[in-house]
């Protein structure tokens, strides 16, 4: 469906045949970091700010482009468990905005590599959010003065110059609330002081709510308004009714 | 039972059963006379029956409330109701009827005579009057200032020749920033990389959707902040307010672009989700990409003793998209 | 009826016209209408799919009014949508709500009005191209054109008042858009809309009721005025043909009846029409306004689009560059005034004025009953082709956000490609259709010129076998 994920996607997939044949039990965090991250982000996720090369033999020949990654340190393991999970990272290439995309690591694996980067500082834990506690319509007006300007009111992805917020169907509650602190790329940061965590349970109790909304009008065309319908109008009505005109129209022999 | 079976029959005979006209006596007929269709005529019966069931269908449909799905089911009722009935008529229009095919001549280009007749009629009941030019000016005069006249009441709709309402704005000097809940910001509340909608203290809910109402805070690090030099002193230690409203077409902007990673990403801005027109909020609100033609209107902070963001003065232009005065005028401090 | 024999059908029949007729002398009138002839060609239908949805969108709108709120206080919501509750909205908003959730069958007429305005405009603009392109607006028939483009013009804005009164997000942000290209008219935009709105935007709270009595009395009476002008201009002139066989000509039509040859055909289209508008109405959701939420002037959201029939503004909204035309601190020329005021002017000037500059192009002054294919007249043909695909282009950029998110091509590349090429794809276009309908025109010809010495050839040779 979106030309540049699927790119990605084959991209990753010839990239991957490396780490699943490399180490297939798991390793230490620290190695895979070192097969993986320390190009970018530098040894011991000091980061990389000002397009310096550094480590990781294993990706030399891909460090032809500039490296530039922020640092790991501190971050916790909620940025490491949002961007790993969400197949944000590792990057393709340095620069362009991460994208959901087939995870890379096996499960042990991304355990033992999020220990890793939550051990290089003090950072925050694995949110655990509860949506369930949260107020749907309250989330629905925080939602839309914090969310819809990018995400589109019903979570269905948008447009901002220069980035995509995405579409939030795919996101669970853990990732919509660790994206909400982080702000990967472009999107903001929301503190605890801004959105509080029970105003972040009803937000993403509305999240939940917006990938099956009540439809009740029937066939939803992506909630996204007029451009389906318009396509609608014309490729299904119209043409039904200009069948119709021409069954009808033909009235004399030829 | 003999009932049941007396109706069973009767239906049968009205279903199946087919009427003879009697042939009509004068040969003359103005329609052409073609062989009866039976199928054609069983299926536009049954389409017009089914119709019916529909149509029937629709009103057990309404009537019951529990049923799911409640308006596909109206829908797809009513629907297919006037879609058989459609169809019953169009088998009736090509089987049933008869298509004549005739010839007529279009109506004449023109009618010469009645032309001239209209003329004379208009040209000689006039022939009393001596001052012709000036009585048909008397009429257009007339004519025109009654015109004038009923259409004056319309001006009543609002006002038209005042344009001082466009520069109002709910701020002035001191005015605390609240949120929509209407509690204070302080300054400590406004953390980089994120945005926060403001509005003047105690106003009451209907003042907020005045386009002058809403602001957009963000805040930058001082050091990036290139604000020029009218606009020294707007920020409060790197606090930026902006209107919140596009200076294009008029749409909240509620987006901000917050890179995570400076080097790497777009710069700090903010968007219209409307035409995407995308403002710079480090320089005073210039347009970096997009229609809009005017920088947003930028608003002063100050924070006071106790911590709290207040309004400076009012804001360095007009709010809201562009007319003809927005750049004459500015906002009262 | 069906089955009993018809005895009684006859005098029924003739006691009725008797009556009437003796009561109304209408018995020449109805005998004219009945024997009134319809030419054949499935494309003359358009006019008619739009009259029906026209028919449709009064019946659905009236039931709508019963229901509907004219008014802007804020209200609290309590109703039984849980997404909703407790949040601040307008009465106009609260009360569509309701008719989409609570009023039995409210939803089903609701989306079926909404289906039966986009579906209105595109048959509207399907008979226009029909029109344009086969030459039927040439003299006797400029008055029954212009009425039409004026109809084309008033239903664009009785349907942007339709959406805008529901008062839900997207709707807002489509009325300050409006209002905003209003505020850009050069020398008098910021006194109208101030006029308009009564105030600047959003206005007071009598604007409200002043928006509804215009979208469900003023302009559904005016068009349906100029409706009632554009078929009588048509019945009294006939309707135009094309020429298929020899007993068709400029002075002659052929044709089928009214009855009974049209009427079955006619009653199918408009129950045909309803049909797909109530299924449609039922079966696809179509603005689902509970889910945009309420409208407030501090908030929006990504990817706002207007219906289909106003895509053209906001693609040329979109498309112009970021400057205002100022003139020592007079802002003569905002942007909006571009893109939401200018483009669509230029478009209705050329519809209105076209019939005119082709008669000063052509010189022709004769009547015209019978029409001309597209190739007939490459020139028409390839101006218009012009027309339709600048604004086609420029409609298919108002929605390049959504062909960001879908296809991944950056907005801002796009918006930069289009600025470019709504003028060079145009030009191509019409420069393309302009060789075709000469090649085609050619290869009739040749291919009759063939016939014919076939034919001379065939009757050559039957007088040798003679002689």
């Amino acid at each position: 469906m979106r030309a540049s994920r699927l790119i990605a996607l084959v991209l990753a997939l010839a990239a991957a045949a490396g780490p699943a044949a490399a180490a297939p039990g798991g390793g230490s965090g620290k190695a895979l970091y070192g097969q993986y991250c320390i190009a970018c982000h530098g040894p011991n996720g000091s980061g990389v700010p000002q397009g310096r090369l550094s480590g990781g033999a294993a990706l030399r020949q891909q460090q032809v482009q500039r490296a530039l990654a922020p640092s790991l340190q501190g971050v916790g393991a909620l940025a490491a468990d949002f961007y790993l999970r969400t197949g944000y990272m590792p990057l393709q290439r340095v620069g362009i905005q991460p994208r959901r995309s087939r995870v890379l690591f096996s499960e042990p694996q991304l355990q033992a590599l999020i220990g890793y980067v939550a051990s290089l500082g003090k950072g925050p834990a694995i949110p655990k959010p509860q949506p369930q506690r949260g107020d749907i319509s309250q989330g629905m007006s925080l939602f839309t003065e914090h969310c819809a300007g990018c995400h589109q009111v019903v979570a269905e992805g948008g447009v901002v110059t220069g980035a995509l917020p995405p579409a939030l169907e795919d996101a669970t509650s853990t990732q919509i609330a660790e994206a909400v602190r982080i702000g990967p790329y472009v999107m903001p940061t929301f503190t605890k002081k801004s959105i509080s965590d029970s105003q972040l349970n009803s937000i993403i109790r509305y999240v939940q709510y917006a990938k099956h909304p009540d439809d009740r009008g029937g066939w939803a065309l992506g909630h996204i308004g007029p451009v389906p319908e318009g396509l609608v109008t014309w490729f299904l009505a119209a043409v039904a009714l200009v069948g119709m005109c021409m069954v009808i129209g033909k009235r004399l022999s030829s | 039972m003999s009932k049941v079976r007396d109706s069973i029959v009767a239906g049968l005979v009205l279903l199946a059963g087919r009427g003879r006209r009697k042939p009509r006596k004068d040969a003359l007929r103005t329609v052409p006379k073609l062989d009866p269709n039976p199928g054609a005529e069983t299926w536009a019966i049954l389409l017009f029956f089914f119709a019916a069931l529909c149509a029937v269908a629709f009103i057990v449909v309404y009537a019951i409330d529990s049923l799911p799905r409640h308006t596909q089911l109206l829908g797809l009722s009513l629907g297919l109701c006037l879609l058989s009935i459609a169809a019953a008529l169009i088998i009736t229009a090509h089987k049933l009827i008869v298509t004549e095919e005739l010839v007529e001549p279009y109506s004449p280009e023109e009618h010469p005579n009645e032309q001239e007749l209209i003329a004379q009629v208009v040209e000689e009941s006039g022939d009393r009057l001596t001052r012709k030019r000036l009585f048909k000016l008397g009429i257009a005069a007339a004519g025109g200032t009654l015109g004038l006249a009923a259409i004056t009441p319309a001006l009543s709709f609002g006002p038209f020749l005042e344009t001082r309402y466009f520069l109002g704005t709910p701020w002035r000097k001191g005015r605390r920033l609240v949120d929509d809940k209407g509690k204070p910001y302080k300054a400590t509340d406004i953390e980089a990389d994120n945005f926060y909608t403001a509005f003047p203290e105690r106003i009451p809910d209907q003042d907020k959707e005045e386009l002058g109402a809403a602001l957009v805070l963000v805040r930058l690090p001082v050091d990036s902040l290139r604000l020029p030099p009218e606009l020294k002193g707007y920020d409060a230690g790197g606090i930026v307010a902006y209107s919140k409203i596009c200076t294009h077409a008029g749409c909240a902007i509620s987006l901000y672009r917050a890179p995570l990673f400076q080097p790497d990403e777009p710069r700090p801005a903010l968007v219209c989700p409307c035409h995407y027109s995308t403002f710079n909020p480090a320089d005073g609100g210039s347009v970096m990409f997009g229609p809009a033609g005017r920088k947003l209107p930028m608003l002063p902070l100050s924070v006071d003793a106790k911590g709290f963001l207040r309004a400076k003065g009012n804001f360095d232009g007009e709010v809201g998209p562009s007319w003809w005065g927005s750049r004459i005028w500015k906002p009262n401090p | 009826m069906v089955g009993i024999p018809d005895l009684e059908a006859e005098p029924v029949i003739r006691r009725t016209v008797r009556f009437l007729d003796e009561r109304t002398a209408t018995a020449p009138l109805l005998r004219k209408t009945l024997r009134y002839l319809f030419p054949d060609h499935w494309s003359f239908l358009l006019g008619e799919v739009a009259l029906y949805a026209f028919m449709v969108l009064v019946a659905t709108g009236t039931y709508l009014t019963f229901f509907f709120v004219d008014s802007t206080k804020q209200v609290v919501y309590h109703g039984p949508y849980a997404p909703l509750r407790d949040q601040h909205m307008s009465e106009a908003y609260q009360s569509v709500v309701n008719i989409s959730t609570t009023v039995k069958a409210g939803l089903l007429i609701r989306q079926t009005h909404h289906w039966a305005a986009n579906i209105f405009l595109a048959a509207i603009v399907l008979h226009l191209f029909r029109v344009f392109f086969s030459g039927a607006y040439r003299k006797p028939r400029e008055l029954t054109y212009i009425l039409g483009v004026t109809m084309l013009m008033l239903s664009l804005l009785e349907a942007y008042m339709g959406y805008s009164l529901v008062d839900d997000l997207l709707s807002g942000m489509g009325l300050v858009i409006g209002y905003s290209v209003g505020l850009s008219l050069p020398f008098v935009g910021g006194n109208l809309m101030e006029w308009l709105f009564h105030g600047p935007y959003p206005g007071q709270a009598s604007l409200w009721p002043r928006m509804y009595i215009a979208h469900v009395l003023i302009f559904p009476i005016l068009i349906g005025m100029l409706l009632g002008g554009h078929l009588l201009l048509v019945a009294m002139k006939h309707h135009t043909q094309f020429k298929k066989k020899r007993s068709q000509s400029e002075n002659a039509i052929l044709g089928v009846p009214a009855f009974p040859g049209q009427a079955p055909r006619s009653l199918g289209l408009l129950f045909g029409t309803a049909g797909i508008l109530f299924l449609l109405g039922g079966l696809v959701q179509i603005n689902p306004i509970w889910l945009w939420g309420p409208y407030h002037t501090y908030s929006s959201t990504n990817g706002a689009q207007p219906d289909w029939y106003l895509g053209w503004l906001i693609g040329g909204l979109r498309l112009v560059p970021s400057f205002d035309l100022v003139i020592d601190g007079y802002t003569l020329v905002p942007n909006p005034f571009w893109g939401g005021a200018a483009f669509p002017l230029l478009v209705f000037g050329f519809l209105y004025f076209w019939p005119w500059i082709e008669r000063r192009l052509t010189g022709d002054q004769s009547f015209h009953n019978v029409l001309e294919r597209p190739r007939d007249n490459p020139r028409r043909t390839a101006i218009g082709l012009w027309v339709v695909s600048w604004v086609f282009l420029v409609f298919v950029a108002g929605a390049s956000d959504r062909v960001n998110v879908m296809f991944d091509l950056s907005y801002t590349s796009q918006i930069w490609f289009y600025r470019v090429f709504i003028w060079v794809g145009p030009t191509i276009i019409a420069f393309v259709a302009y060789r075709v309908c000469k090649e085609l025109q050619a290869s009739e010809k040749t291919k009759h010129e063939q016939h014919k010495a076939e034919a001379r050839a065939r009757l050559a040779a039957i007088q040798r076998t003679e002689a």
